[in-house]
């Protein structure tokens, strides 16, 4: 039944990452990257990391999405053709990709992470340990983390302002 | 029975190159910004993934240090997209070769 659940919803996010790397209209490409969000969540979910997948939910399909939607409204924009490849590219492409199959089969083979130690009590749970673990053995992090956001906010307003030669054409 | 560790590191992984994939290949910056979340959220997957497996909750910790580090990063991006679009009318990767010697 959950091998059922994971192949679906896997399909599901791979088909709408797919989505957001093919569609020629970027506004399609955002509503792709909404229902992939969707299925990241369901995965979370099934990892029982349920407060991760709540503000995944909140976080990126709330706010980074609908912004992205806001930029693409207020800038008019389509999303461009996709380029082609030609010679070299497709030479590269083959070499990376082949890395890429190789690496992936070693890990799964040598790595052998599905034998390892039983599943134990769902910690991803509990959001008292969450909470324990920010305030006890990452908060430097934490303040790290506010000062980033403060110098994002900071960031944005003075990148938003016009600047003042264009406020004096105007 | 529990889908194994493996089969989540490979969804990842396979997320992580749809999201490369796209950042080779658009030509629109917006788009490119899409695949970069995408890559993004592969991460976050990996990290959720091991540390359900592992029984520690370090990872999921760190997973929202990255929706953080995400978040901060969209809207300074967008900011500057709507600066450059303001400044050049365009917001395509091919016609800004500013920087091309």
């Amino acid at each position: 039944m959950e091998h059922i659940a994971f192949t679906s919803l896997s399909v599901f996010t791979l088909a709408c990452a797919l989505g957001v790397v093919l569609s020629k209209n970027a506004v399609n490409g955002a509503m792709c990257l909404l229902l992939c969000l969707a299925g990241i969540a369901g995965l979370f979910v099934q990892l029982h990391a349920y407060l991760l997948a709540f503000v995944l939910v909140l976080v990126y399909a709330g706010a980074v999405v609908a912004l992205f939607l806001f930029i693409i409204m207020l800038l008019d924009m389509q999303g461009g053709p996709v380029r082609s490849f030609r010679g070299l590219n497709v030479f590269a492409g083959l070499v990376t990709g082949a890395l890429l199959i190789t690496g992936l089969n070693l890990l799964a083979v040598r790595g052998r992470f599905g034998v390892g130690p039983p599943l134990g009590h769902s910690v991803g749970s509990s959001l008292k340990l969450y909470s324990y673990q920010l305030f006890t053995t990452y908060l430097l992090p934490v303040q790290v983390m506010g000062f980033l956001l403060l110098i994002a906010m900071l960031g944005v307003i003075v990148l938003s302002r016009r600047a003042p030669k264009a406020e004096g054409q105007q | 029975m529990t889908p194994s560790l493996d089969s989540y590191v490979m969804l990842s992984a396979a997320l992580f190159a749809i999201g490369f994939l796209g950042v080779l290949v658009r030509r629109n910056t917006l788009v490119i910004y899409m695949c970069l979340e995408l890559m993004l959220v592969a991460a976050t997957l990996a990290l959720v993934a091991f540390s359900r497996f592992n029984g520690t909750e370090d990872g999921d910790v760190f997973v929202f240090f990255i929706l953080t580090v995400a978040a901060a990063e969209v809207a300074v991006g967008l900011a500057i997209i709507v600066a450059l679009f303001r400044a050049r009318q365009t917001v395509r990767v091919d016609q800004l070769d500013s920087l091309k010697h």
